[in-house]
């Protein structure tokens, strides 16, 4: 079986979004929707679950801190204890306040960058990964939509010409 | 239109009555003389109330180490015995040790050239320990009242602050909100009256019970170089000028703000939206001046002997989030019986992530004085903290937990931002964290270690929380919840994030 889908272009943003409502209303699955900037509201309209980065950054967060609090104390409590400037190394909450801006740092460091990381896998982006652009205009001006064929290609071309699209393509996919 | 619903009404009353009996029994349950005080004294001793009485065997010692340890911040400063205070207190065990370390702050005290080992004369010590006390629990139903008393204006003033704030930055989702911020503002001139006048009781020394501020006795300005160099600043005719410039400014804005926004209601232009524009950008130049210098004056000369820089940013934080609280808390209320059409879960998110923001100023701010003073640990400085963390030590750390861990843990997540009921408890444990901060700014400067959250603390919230509803919610009745003509209403009617 061929794995044909269609390429609607639209070349506006409000129109893209009625596009999809539709698409969604005749239950024609959407593979991906390309866009040169991020569309208001198009991921609620596709379904689109909402993202769980959010509680991975807060995880992250949390082994910060756990980091930085063991560190610190065993650094500075447990492996040398020295008295600095007369600092109470004895235990360690009577020295807290200055491991504080370590605790904190350490806690938006990995919150951050493993929220980046987390990120970046998800979305499958890396240096040298080659582009996924089935059309250089949408990098530009023009939206994309892409809809699986399923032996009704007729259908789905008169359907989408309906739907304000520029250009209604059949691709092969390989 | 709102309209006042009588049960709130009936509630807030009975708040009012009940707070005002409490108030009254605070005051006259409070000592008379220092022969009261030896009674109270003795109770506490046998009752084992306070903590001083497992600490020693030797009751002399015991008593002075109290009194020495509450003094810290009315006494001079030497860094030698100030330093051996610390110790003191930290060895509380070591009574001998205390007994010189306390007497050595005495002497200092009292301006005493002669060295430290000197007889001291124990009765008139005695007598001095009690006089010290009995000034502390006569401070305890004023020192009640007052904390309740700023902390409902200043909650009001927040809100003032929030409100000209949305104003010059034109936010398209708050003109839904003004009515309600404005209702919540009207608090303002009755809480400044009840301000001003206790203001001017502590400085006429009208009531001989009222020892608030020190520097305002003159005997004890004759004895402390300390205060006697501040005095070009710390006088009452200058003190009490200031304040009622402060309070003056802050009304005029709030009085000339409503009426242009009711005025803009009927116009067939946006001149009166301009006119407040401007008059809430020049409000926020003074209230920003005014509002450190206010923090100056009304909270931090209570301990005349101690200053910190980022005080009145502090101050700031603590009542701006309150009165975002309050906002949020109000229009909850409003939408829960159906007066604001307009406002939606995307509005209270808003005001929920101002919360959220704010709270963790504050907690900025907190650690920040706190720590930078910690970790110099000048004397000078550090006796604030001392007697905070000796003395206070669960209000003190108890207000972190209240205005920072627990919302900071409620308000992270987006989808309980929009719950009124995670909001309602959120927002009360914030404000009753923020009383608690106030309180811990305050009291230890009055009262010391005779502190205690009894009746006459109580009864004073009540009091002002009963004025407080009373008044916002009258003045709610007075204009329509919704402004007409503003140029951002329909966007903030349709506001959705």
């Amino acid at each position: 079986m061929s794995n044909k889908v269609i390429h609607a272009i639209y070349n506006d943003d409000d129109i893209l979004m009625d596009a999809v409502k539709k698409t969604r209303a005749a239950h024609h699955h959407i593979e991906e929707v390309f866009t040169p900037f991020p569309v208001h509201g198009l991921d609620k309209a596709m379904g689109l679950a909402p993202t769980r980065l959010a509680i991975c950054a807060f995880i992250y967060g949390c082994v910060g801190i756990s980091f930085g609090t063991w560190m610190m104390n065993f650094i500075m409590i447990q492996d040398w204890p020295q008295d600095i400037g007369g600092k109470p190394s004895f235990s360690y909450i009577e020295n807290m306040p200055a491991f504080v801006p370590i605790m904190f740092e350490e806690t938006v460091f990995f919150a951050a960058h493993l929220m980046v990381i987390t990120f970046y896998m998800r979305s499958r982006l890396w240096p040298f990964k080659e582009a996924e652009n089935p059309d250089v205009r949408t990098t530009d001006d023009h939206f994309l939509m892409e809809v699986a064929v399923n032996n009704n290609e007729k259908e789905l071309i008169s359907f989408f010409e309906n739907t304000g699209a520029v250009e209604v393509k059949v691709i092969d996919k390989h | 239109m709102y309209t006042f619903s009588s049960k709130l009404k009936t509630f807030s009353l009975v708040l009012m009555v009940v707070g005002f009996l409490g108030i009254g029994y605070g005051f006259l349950s409070a000592p008379k003389n220092i022969q009261d005080v030896e009674k109270i004294l003795a109770k506490q001793e046998h009752g084992g109330h306070q903590e001083a009485t497992h600490a020693s065997a030797n009751e002399h010692a015991v008593a002075t180490e109290e009194h020495a340890t509450t003094e810290v911040e009315h006494i001079a400063v030497e860094p030698n015995a100030e330093k051996a205070v610390t110790d003191s207190v930290t060895e509380v065990a070591d009574s001998t040790e205390a007994k010189i370390a306390t007497e050595a702050v005495q002497a200092v005290a009292s301006h005493k050239a002669e060295p430290v080992k000197h007889e001291v004369n124990e009765a008139a010590e005695h007598e001095e320990h009690l006089n010290h006390v009995l000034h502390q629990l006569q401070n305890k139903p004023w020192s009640a009242l007052y904390v309740a008393c700023i902390f409902f204006m200043l909650v009001s003033l927040g809100v003032l602050a929030f409100y000209a704030i949305q104003q010059v930055a034109q936010s398209g989702w708050s003109p839904v909100l003004f009515r309600v911020m404005q209702g919540i503002t009207a608090y303002l001139p009755v809480g400044s009256v009840i301000f001003f006048v206790i203001l001017l009781l502590c400085g006429l020394h009208i009531f001989d019970s009222n020892h608030l501020f020190v520097w305002l006795d003159p005997q004890v300005v004759a004895h402390d170089e300390l205060i006697q160099a501040k005095s070009g600043y710390l006088n009452f005719p200058f003190w009490i000028v200031r304040a009622a410039i402060f309070l003056a400014g802050w009304n005029l804005y709030r009085f000339y703000s409503r009426k242009n926004c009711l005025a803009q209601d009927e116009a067939n232009d946006d001149n009166f939206y301009k006119k407040n524009f401007k008059l809430s950008a020049g409000f926020l130049v003074f209230f920003i001046v005014s509002e450190s210098i206010m923090s100056w004056d009304w909270i931090m000369s209570i301990d005349p002997h101690w200053f910190s820089t980022l005080f009145g940013w502090y101050v700031f934080a603590s009542f701006l989030v309150s009165g975002v609280t309050v906002i949020c808390l109000t229009t909850l209320y409003l939408k829960s019986k159906g007066y604001l059409e307009y406002v939606n879960t995307s509005h209270i998110h808003d005001l929920a992530k101002f919360m959220f923001g704010f709270s963790v100023f504050w907690t900025y701010l907190w650690f920040s004085q706190f720590m930078l003073i910690w970790y110099a640990d000048i004397p000078e400085e550090i006796t604030y903290f001392v007697t905070r963390i000796q003395l206070y030590n669960l209000p003190f750390f108890g207000a972190v937990v209240m205005n920072f861990v627990f919302p900071l843990l409620i308000l992270i997540n987006t989808d309980f931002k929009r719950i009124s009921w995670v909001l309602v408890m959120a927002g009360t444990v914030i404000l009753l964290g923020h009383y608690v901060d106030f309180f811990n700014m305050i009291m230890p400067g009055t009262v010391g270690d005779q502190w205690f959250i009894g009746i006459p603390e109580i009864s004073s919230v009540f009091f002002f929380l009963g004025l407080f509803l009373y008044v916002v919610f009258t003045a709610l009745t007075k204009a329509p919840l919704l402004p007409k003509r503003n140029p951002f209403i329909e966007e903030s009617k349709h506001f959705h994030y």
